[in-house]
């Protein structure tokens, strides 16, 4: 018999804020002790309470606008209890009763076509703690960075029928949450839940469902789904074992499901709504700045580009990474030219990162920064290559260019002088080649000029070190 | 027996329940579970009270978690009146004059309560005027910070210092400051005097409020015998939504972080079980199973969220009755002393006398005891109150 599998997927993702969800604690992904970036609050201590983190809310209705869903525009957060020292109130403030957002959906670029996965809902939580385990001592150490983190949970509808389109759907989830701004996904920031279940192909009732909990590697979560599937088809046809809706957690050494122990599972999470929390109301003046506020999506971006003529592979480098696509957008405001500057980004930066074992994603450099040295070189105030060797150390150093360039000379216009003096110390000492040259040679001004910008080391236009070179070497004749 | 469970300056003029944190303070808060616990900051009230001058007097004894009738499941000591009744220590502090005002959390009328037992008075302000950052919290929906003083003026004092929007809390209301005055005329006032609490009461009790009611008709006033029939489902519905709330934020006392951890446990089931078997009382525990009950899948529905229902119907009652009347006066409790009983019955006794009380826990309006008997207005109907207590107190017996 011929099975489809149908998935639905629980997706928690870290909202990119500067503070906790209902603190002022921040940086909790810098910080490297455990609680260093901790309060009363998110330590559960008595008598602090929850205060509503605005940027948070603009985030999750952010996202709900790039999955098309509904905003609600009353949503409330509410308690889920349950006992665990990674959570210190013993309880995790979620969105249980009226999420921020419902009833929206996704298309997902499969093989086959596209696939449009439907959004249940979309709410906002914070995060627990950690817990630490010290096998030698025997003792289990709680750390709170984390807690009180902002989440949002985007569920989605039972809409997958393959693990391909469920690793779409992560992918495509991740590219629009990174460059809309609203997560950064890094490593183990996205975690999924996988609900999943098989029923005989043409059938509309739902099979025993396992729910996988807690996956955060899409290898992983291909290889789980790959493993239930051939359990639950077991199950049916060979009678191995009886399915029961479960919660199985996934072994990556052992590359197989287990079951989770019932008193896991089982819990009354006694929800109720947060009476320290008013209900979030978006109202429409809010959602319409929110609206006015989107970032241009990946979409968006890419034909932009195209119209300025940016080539495909440009392009498609530039919107891998918001912070990429921003710099370029910066640079092109202040007057550079499109297809130059994003070969100083793409080509340029790019090198001098590899160069330090790091990936242009990494690039840290400001605007202002780039835009000065490429237009030092439009204007010709430096050549090229030093203004490669600027970049470089603008961005290896930190230094700022205008001062680097004056540090070390560079510019061209401040030392005419200096080619001056060059270009007589070099003419003098290359008799050979200056009578060639004066003998209808052309070819030994070149040799010339290369001893020049030897001497130079880079410094100075090079047409204005040519230009002087000829009318020096003209006037021996 | 002491009022103050610590002292802190003997100089000090204001007392704080300790229920309600002060920098540096150890807090217990009746209850052995928070054995050691230091808070790192104290409460908005206390803040504003210290900046403006006041001086602290010391932490005064309160039940476990402020849940019972007046202070008696204290682990810490329990403070009795001179003839073994019952009172806070609070109220008891203020009428020995040990303090001029004592700060205490209303949340399930307990203050009230100490005051009427000691013949002082105390004002649950509206919910939201007063900041509950820094207060141990119970039941968050309703609780409220107020202040106990031997008379009106002295209430007012502190009152008008302690409220205001503070930013910390996200139901405090935006008004910056609060004018309290107690000089509204208490001629030409309608009372309405509420059937129901007043059947309810013991003789002694009636007997106080038909002397206040003779004072304000007196002063001017008018009274009128209303019903509020629905007075018991409402009682129900905060003793729901009280023991809810409260299994819920005490449930943070896990012997995991802080406060009191049992000395013997195999794993963390053990360390949690045996942690709070130890470390929590029996009105706590009640609490901790009642509210779990009303909160579980099966009884939400009937329970809790009929509670949220019943909340707002209580809220127009009184929207109603506020339209006529510009108060309400009632007994503040069954009778005027309560004997030392078996702490076996704390949670079903409390309970009975929740049904004097919740209606201000319940709906945010403010309610104050003064003269034995208790008064409530519409929200932000604190100087009527005031004045009310005010013109009583200057009339003699
Ligand atoms: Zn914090």
């Amino acid at each position: 018999m011929k099975y489809e599998v149908v998935i639905g997927l629980e997706t928690h993702v870290e909202l990119s804020t500067k503070s906790k969800i209902f603190c002022a604690c921040g940086g909790h992904s810098e910080a490297d002790q455990p609680n260093d970036c901790v309060c009363p609050a998110c330590c559960g201590m008595p008598g602090m309470l929850p205060v509503t983190n605005r940027h948070a809310v603009e985030l999750a209705v952010r996202a709900g606008i790039m999955l098309n869903c509904r905003i609600n525009q009353y949503a409330t957060f509410d308690k889920k209890s349950y006992y665990y020292p990674d959570l210190p109130c013993a309880y995790q403030i979620t969105q249980w009763f009226h999420p921020i957002c419902t009833e929206g959906y996704v298309d997902v670029p499969t093989k086959h076509g596209v696939s449009r996965i439907g959004i249940k809902q979309i709410h906002m939580e914070e995060d627990a703690g950690k817990l630490v385990h010290d096998d030698w001592a025997d003792v289990t150490y709680v750390d709170f960075n984390r807690t009180s983190v902002p989440l949002i949970e985007i569920v989605s509808k039972p809409d997958f029928r393959s693990a391909e389109e469920v690793l779409g759907y992560l992918e495509k989830l991740k590219a629009m949450l990174r460059f809309g701004g609203i997560s950064e996904c890094e490593e183990g920031a996205m975690r999924c839940d996988v609900n999943i279940s098989i029923r005989p192909e043409g059938s509309t009732e739902l099979g025993v469902r396992s729910e996988i909990k807690n996956m955060s590697s899409l290898t992983a979560i291909e290889r789980a789904i790959k493993y239930e599937v051939a359990r639950h088809i077991d199950a049916v046809e060979r009678n191995t074992e009886t399915l029961v809706q479960e919660t199985r957690r996934w072994d990556d050494m052992k590359n197989r499901t287990f079951a989770m122990r019932n008193k896991e599972t089982a819990a009354d999470y006694r929800y109720f709504p947060d009476p320290n929390l008013m209900p979030v109301v978006v109202d429409d003046e809010w959602l319409k700045e929110i609206r006015d506020n989107m970032p241009a999506t990946i979409e968006q971006k890419t034909a932009e580009y195209a119209s300025m003529g940016l080539s495909g592979q440009d392009i498609a480098s530039l919107v891998s990474e918001r912070r990429l696509c921003d710099l370029f957008d910066a640079v092109v405001a202040s007057g550079r030219r499109p297809a130059d500057t994003a070969a100083w980004i793409l080509t340029d930066c790019a090198g001098i990162l590899r160069r330090g074992g790091k990936v242009i994603g990494e690039l840290d450099i400001a605007p202002e920064a780039l835009s000065y040295i490429i237009g030092m070189v439009d204007e010709g105030k430096i050549n090229r290559g030093v203004g490669k060797k600027v970049l470089g150390a603008v961005i290896e150093k930190g230094v700022s260019p205008e001062q680097y360039v004056k540090e070390q000379a560079l510019d061209a216009k401040v030392d005419e002088s200096l080619i001056l003096d060059t270009v007589k110390t070099v003419l003098t000492e290359n008799a050979k080649a200056v009578s060639d040259y004066l003998g209808g040679k052309e070819k030994a001004l070149q040799s010339l000029f290369g001893s020049c910008m030897k001497v130079l080391r880079g410094k100075g236009d090079p047409a204005a070190i040519r230009e002087i070179l000829v009318r020096e070497i003209e006037k021996l004749k | 027996m002491n009022y103050f469970v610590t002292e802190i300056d003997r100089a000090g003029t204001v007392a704080v329940d300790d229920t309600i944190l002060v920098k540096g303070c150890e807090a217990k808060a009746g209850s052995h579970i928070l054995d050691g616990f230091v808070p790192l900051f104290s409460s908005d009230a206390v803040e504003r009270l210290v900046k403006a001058g006041f001086t602290l007097r010391g932490k005064t004894h309160t039940g476990e978690f402020g849940l019972d009738i007046a202070g008696e499941t204290s682990y810490h000591g329990v403070c009795k009146k001179a003839d073994g009744t019952l009172s806070t220590a609070a109220a008891e502090a203020v009428a020995a004059g040990a303090v001029k005002q004592a700060l205490c959390v209303d949340v399930n009328g307990a203050p009230r309560r100490g005051a009427a037992l000691s013949g002082v008075d105390f004002l649950k302000p509206t919910y939201g005027t007063v900041s509950r950052y820094g207060i141990i919290p119970t039941a968050c929906s309703g609780e409220q910070v107020g202040v106990c003083a031997a008379n009106a003026e002295d209430v007012e004092e502190a009152l008008s210092v302690i409220a205001g929007h503070d930013g910390k809390d996200g139901t405090s209301l935006p008004a910056e400051k609060y004018e309290y005055a107690a000089d509204k005329d208490v001629a030409g006032m309608k009372i309405a005097l509420v059937k129901e609490l007043y059947d309810a009461a013991d003789e002694g009790v009636r007997a106080a409020i038909d002397a206040f009611r003779a004072k304000l008709e007196k002063a001017g006033a008018t009274v009128e015998v209303i019903p509020v029939t629905d007075v018991k489902a409402y009682a129900t519905a905060w003793q729901i939504m009280l023991s809810a709330e409260t299994c819920n934020n005490i449930s943070r006392y896990d012997g995991v972080k802080f406060g009191y951890r049992a000395p013997v446990y195999k794993d963390i089931d053990e360390l949690y079980v045996n942690s709070r078997t130890e470390g929590m009382g029996f009105t706590a525990k009640m609490n901790v199973l009642f509210g779990s009950d009303v909160l579980s899948k099966n009884r939400y529905m009937s329970c809790y969220d009929k509670s949220l229902r019943l909340r707002r119907l209580a809220s127009e009652k009184m929207k109603e009755i506020f339209a006529g009347f510009d108060a309400v006066l009632c007994p503040a409790m069954s009778a005027l002393s309560v004997p030392a009983y078996d702490l076996a019955e704390t949670f079903e006794r409390t309970e009975r006398e929740l049904l004097f009380t919740t209606i201000p826990n319940l709906t945010g309006i403010p309610a104050m005891v003064t003269g034995g008997v208790q008064l409530w207005a519409a929200a932000f109907g604190e100087s009527t109150l005031l004045s009310i207590a005010a013109t009583a107190e200057r009339m003699a017996d």
